[in-house]
C-alpha cells in the first residue's frame, strides 16, 4: 500500500478530493440535502457535472433512496447530510440499510476538529451515536486519511455481507487542501470476508440433497445482494434438482413466481405449501437467509424433523437461532456456481419416487389455494386490497416495473399477490420495518432507471411519514406512482389488535386523513381515486398512462386481513386461514406468544 | 434443542489501535445482550498500531459462538482466539490497600507472605499489596483481607495466552 503514496496528488481541498473518490468509485448520484457543516462539498458538486445531486426534502428520505438505488442496481448508493439534526434524521435509514443488507456509503459534516466536543452549534457524536446502525463508521480527523477512509467505506459498503457505512467528515479537512491517491488493490489489514466456499462442505451437502426424500430449498436476500447471476444459478440449480423453493419476503425475485417449482413466499404471512414444506421436509438447503423470526415461527417447533444446510455470507448468521447441519460460508453466487458442479459430479441419482411422492403432498396443500379471496364485481362494491393488486399486477405485466411499498398490511399484500420474475424489482423494508421507506425508495429506483414503471403500494398512514418527498418528484419529474391501499386504518396494528387484543382499536385509526388527489394536485402531481371496484381498473390505466408522479388513492375493505397468517409463538403447521377457509382455526395465542413482535 | 448449559470463555481479540474500536467491542457486548465478566485492553505491537483485548464472557455453546462470530465481522478486527477451547494461561494483578494496627496487621502480612503476595507501600497503619494470579487466587486473597481491613482494590483484569507454542497471528 505504501509504493501508492508515492502516486499521491495534492488537491485543492479535501471536498474535492471527495468528490474525486467518488467518481473513482464510479458514483453517479447522490441523495441529500445542505447544512452549514457540508458547505465546502456543495460548492465543489457546483463546480462539476459528473455527480448528480438530487435533493431530497428530508434526510431519512435522502438514506432510503439510496437504498432504493442500491436494490435496483446492485452499486453502492450514497448519501450527503449536514452535521448534528442531518446525520440524526439518516439514523432510522442507516439502521434500515443494517437490518436488510444494502450497501451505502453516507458522509455526513462534523464540526471542525477543534470543536469536536464543544457542544459546538450543530455538533452530534455522529459515529458514537450511528456504531450500531452502520456496519462500518469513521470520523476523519486528518487530511493524509481522508480518501483512503473514501475508498475503503466502499469496499467494506459492498463487500462480505453489504450494509452502510457512515464517513464523518469535520469541516476543517473538507476545506484543507488532501492528498488524493486512486484505490488500491491491496487486500484491507484486518477486514478480509470469505467468499469461496469450503468445498468438503459442498460435497456434504450434495450428498444430503442427493438423498433427501422431502427436501425443500429457502432462498433469501443474500442471493439478491449476490448479483442476478446468483439468481440465475439458482434457478439452474433449482430446476436440477425438481425440489421445490420458497422466497422469503427479502428473497422476492431471486426465483420466478410464475414457475411451477416456486411455492411461494414463506413465514408470517407465507403460503400454507410453504410454510408446511417448511415444517415437514427432511433436508432443508438456506441460501443467504437468516432464519428470521417471521419466518421460523416458534424456534422449537421450527421444522422439527430436517438436516439443515446453511449457506450465507456471514458466519454470524450460521447457527444464531437455528443450529445447522452443514454450514456453507461464501457468497452466493459462488456457493451456487460449486453446487451446481457438484451436483452434476456427484453418480449418487436422487430419490425420484420420494421427490414425487412428495410434490403430490405440497400439490395437495397447494390446492387448498391459501391466498383465496372473494371480490363481488357488482358495480358499486368495495374493493378488496387483494383484489387491487391482482389488477395493479396484471396491468403492470410486460412493462420494466419495480415495486417498493410502506409497511403493514399493504406490504404483505404486494408481496402475496405481486408476482416477481426477476431480481432487483422488489424493495421493501423488511428487517427494520419502516414506515416512510416506501416513497424515498421508489425515488431512488426511478431515478436509476428513469424509464422503468416504479410503484410504491402504500399505505394511508405510512405514506405520510415521508410526504414531503413529493417535493422532491416535481422538482426532478421523477413519475413514480404511489398506489396507496387506503383501509383507514394502520391496518396492520387493527388486524393484530382484533386477533390480540380482544378488538380493541386502540390509536389506530386514521383519523383526519388528507385529501389524496388535492395532496397530489398541491405537489404538481396527479391524484385519482378509485372508491368503488368498477372505479378500479380505469384509475389504475389512467395513472399508468401519465408521464408524471401520480397518486392513487385506492378505497379499500377496511375489515379486510392479512391470511394466512402464523400468530406468535406459534408454529408452521398451526397457521391461521382466512375467512374463505371456514373451520380452520388455528391455535389460541399464549402469554409467551402475545409478548413477542 | 440447543445445550442450555453455560460455560466460561476467555477471548483474546486482535484489533487495529484505533480509536473508537474498544467501544466498538463493548457496544457490542452490550447492544446484543452478551456478559463481559472481565475485559483488558493494551497496545501490544512495538509500532502501537494493534492493541489486544481480552474479554472474559459466559453463555450457552451457541452463544459463545455467536460472540466469536459477531466480533470476528468487526473491521478492524484481526483475529479472534478463543483460549478456553485449550489450555491456556490467564493472570491478573491487583493492588490490595489493607488498613489496621496490631494482631489484624500481622495477620495480614502473613497470609501475603502465603499468597506472595509483595508489600509494595505501607505505613503504621496500612499495606499496599501486589498480587499476580490467576482470577480465583486474587479472589481468595480478597476474602480473606476482608475481615483484616480492606480498604480499596484495583484490578488490572485478565491478560491471558495460550499455552505452548500456540499464537494469536
Ligand atoms: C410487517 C412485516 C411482516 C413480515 N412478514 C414476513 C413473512 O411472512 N415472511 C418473510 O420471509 N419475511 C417477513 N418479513 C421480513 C422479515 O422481517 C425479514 O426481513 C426477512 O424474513 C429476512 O429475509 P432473509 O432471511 O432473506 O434475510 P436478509 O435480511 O435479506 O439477509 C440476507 C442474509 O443473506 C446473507 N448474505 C448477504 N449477502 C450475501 C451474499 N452475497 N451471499 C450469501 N449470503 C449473503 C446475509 O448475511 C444474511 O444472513 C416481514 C416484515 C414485516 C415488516
Ligand atoms: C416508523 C414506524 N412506526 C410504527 C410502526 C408500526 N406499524 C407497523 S404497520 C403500521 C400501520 C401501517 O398502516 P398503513 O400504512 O395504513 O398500512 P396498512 O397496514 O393499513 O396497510 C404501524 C403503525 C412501523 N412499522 N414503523
Ligand atoms: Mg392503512
Amino acid at each position: 500500500m505504501d509504493s501508492t503514496i508515492a502516486a499521491s496528488e495534492l488537491m485543492n481541498s479535501g471536498a474535492e478530493a471527495v468528490l474525486r473518490a467518488l467518481k473513482a468509485q464510479g458514483v453517479d448520484v447522490i441523495f441529500g440535502y445542505p447544512g452549514g457543516a457540508v458547505l465546502p462539498l456543495y460548492d465543489a458538486l457546483f463546480k462539476q457535472n459528473e455527480i448528480r445531486h438530487i435533493l431530497v426534502r428530508h434526510e431519512q428520505a435522502a438514506v432510503h433512496a439510496a437504498e432504493g438505488y442500491a436494490r435496483s442496481t446492485g452499486k453502492v448508493g450514497v448519501v450527503l447530510v449536514t452535521s448534528g439534526p442531518g446525520a440524526t434524521n439518516a439514523v432510522t435509514g442507516l439502521v434500515d440499510a443494517l437490518m436488510d443488507s444494502i450497501p451505502l456509503v453516507c458522509l455526513s459534516g462534523q464540526v471542525p476538529t477543534h470543536l469536536i466536543g464543544n457542544d459546538a452549534f450543530q455538533e452530534a457524536d455522529t459515529t458514537g451515536i450511528t456504531r450500531p446502525a452502520t456496519k462500518h463508521n469513521y470520523l476523519v480527523k486528518k487530511s493524509e486519511d481522508l480518501v483512503r477512509v473514501m475508498h475503503e467505506a466502499f469496499l467494506v459498503a459492498r463487500t462480505g455481507r453489504p450494509g452502510p457505512v457512515l464517513i464523518d467528515l469535520p469541516k476543517d479537512i473538507l476545506i484543507a487542501p488532501a492528498p488524493y491517491r486512486e484505490p488500491s488493490n491491496a487486500p484491507h489489514r484486518s477486514y478480509r470476508p470469505r467468499t469461496e466456499p469450503d468445498p468438503r462442505r459442498i460435497e456434504e451437502a450434495v450428498a444430503m440433497l442427493k438423498r433427501a426424500e422431502r427436501p425443500v430449498i429457502y432462498a433469501g436476500g443474500g442471493v439478491i445482494n449476490a448479483g442476478p447471476e446468483a439468481s440465475r444459478l439458482l434457478v439452474e440449480f433449482t430446476r436440477l434438482t425438481g425440489f421445490p423453493i420458497t422466497n422469503t419476503l427479502m428473497g422476492l425475485g431471486a426465483y420466478p413466481a410464475s414457475d411451477p417449482l416456486f411455492v411461494g413466499m414463506l413465514g408470517m404471512h407465507g403460503t400454507y405449501e410453504a410454510n408446511l414444506a417448511m415444517h415437514g421436509c427432511d433436508v432443508m438447503l438456506n441460501i443467504g437467509a437468516r432464519f428470521d423470526d417471521r419466518v421460523t415461527g416458534r424456534l422449537n417447533a421450527f421444522s422439527p424433523n430436517s438436516k439443515k444446510i446453511h449457506a450465507d455470507i456471514d458466519p454470524a448468521s450460521i447457527n444464531k437461532s437455528v443450529m445447522v447441519d452443514v454450514a456453507i460460508v461464501g457468497d452466493a453466487l459462488a456457493t451456487l456456481k460449486a453446487l451446481i458442479a457438484a451436483w452434476k459430479q456427484d453418480t449418487a441419482q436422487p430419490n425420484r419416487t420420494a421427490l414425487t411422492k412428495w410434490w403430490g403432498q405440497i400439490d395437495a396443500w397447494r390446492a387448498k389455494d391459501s391466498l383465496r379471496f372473494t371480490q363481488n364485481r357488482d358495480p358499486g362494491s368495495i374493493i378488496k386490497p387483494q383484489y387491487a393488486i391482482e389488477q395493479l399486477y396484471k396491468a403492470t405485466r410486460g412493462r420494466e416495473t419495480f415495486i417498493t411499498t410502506e409497511v403493514g398490511q399493504h406490504q404483505m399484500w404486494a408481496a402475496q399477490y405481486f408476482r416477481f420474475e426477476k431480481p432487483n424489482r422488489w424493495m421493501t423494508s423488511g428487517g427494520l420495518g419502516t414506515m416512510g421507506y416506501g416513497l424515498p425508495a421508489a425515488m431512488g429506483a426511478q431515478v436509476a432507471h428513469p424509464d422503468a414503471l416504479v410503484i410504491d403500494i402504500a399505505g394511508e398512514a405510512s405514506i405520510l411519514m415521508n410526504i414531503q418527498e413529493m417535493g422532491t418528484l416535481a422538482q426532478y419529474r421523477l413519475p413514480v406512482k404511489i398506489f396507496i391501499l387506503n383501509n383507514q386504518y394502520m391496518g396492520m396494528v387493527r388486524q393484530w389488535q382484533e386477533l390480540l387484543h380482544g378488538s380493541r382499536y386502540s390509536s389506530s385509526y386514521s383519523e383526519a386523513l388528507p385529501d389524496f388527489v388535492k395532496l397530489a394536485e398541491s405537489f404538481h402531481a396527479v391524484g385519482l381515486r378509485a372508491e368503488k371496484v368498477d372505479d378500479l381498473d380505469k384509475v389504475i390505466a389512467e395513472m399508468l398512462a401519465v408521464d408524471r408522479p401520480v397518486i392513487a388513492d385506492i378505497c379499500v375493505d377496511q375489515k379486510e386481513n392479512v391470511f394466512p397468517m402464523i400468530p406468535s409463538g406459534a408454529a408452521h403447521n398451526e397457521m391461521l386461514l382466512g375467512p374463505e377457509h371456514k373451520g380452520t382455526s388455528g391455535p389460541a395465542v399464549t402469554n409467551e406468544g402475545m409478548a413477542l413482535v | 434443542m440447543s445445550d442450555s448449559t453455560l460455560r466460561s470463555a476467555t477471548i483474546s481479540v486482535l484489533v487495529e489501535n484505533e480509536s473508537g474500536v474498544l467501544a466498538r467491542v463493548i457496544g457490542l457486548f452490550s447492544g446484543r445482550g452478551y456478559n463481559i465478566d472481565n475485559l483488558t485492553v493494551a497496545p501490544v505491537e512495538r509500532d502501537g498500531s494493534k492493541s489486544r483485548i481480552t474479554v472474559v464472557t459466559r453463555g450457552t455453546a451457541m452463544v459463545i459462538e455467536q460472540i466469536k462470530a459477531q466480533l470476528d465481522r468487526l473491521v478492524p478486527v484481526y483475529k479472534v482466539l478463543d483460549l478456553s477451547e485449550g489450555p491456556h494461561l490467564a493472570r491478573e494483578l491487583a493492588l490490595i490497600k489493607v488498613l489496621g494496627t496490631g494482631e489484624k496487621r500481622a495477620e495480614a502480612l502473613r497470609l501475603a507472605d502465603a499468597f506472595r503476595a509483595r508489600v509494595i507501600d505501607a505505613t503504621t497503619e496500612s499495606f499496599t499489596f501486589e498480587l499476580t494470579g490467576a482470577t480465583d487466587k486474587l479472589d481468595a486473597f480478597l476474602e480473606l483481607m476482608r475481615p483484616l481491613g480492606l480498604a480499596e482494590v484495583s484490578r488490572t483484569g485478565v491478560a491471558a495466552i495460550a499455552r505452548g507454542v500456540k499464537t494469536i497471528t
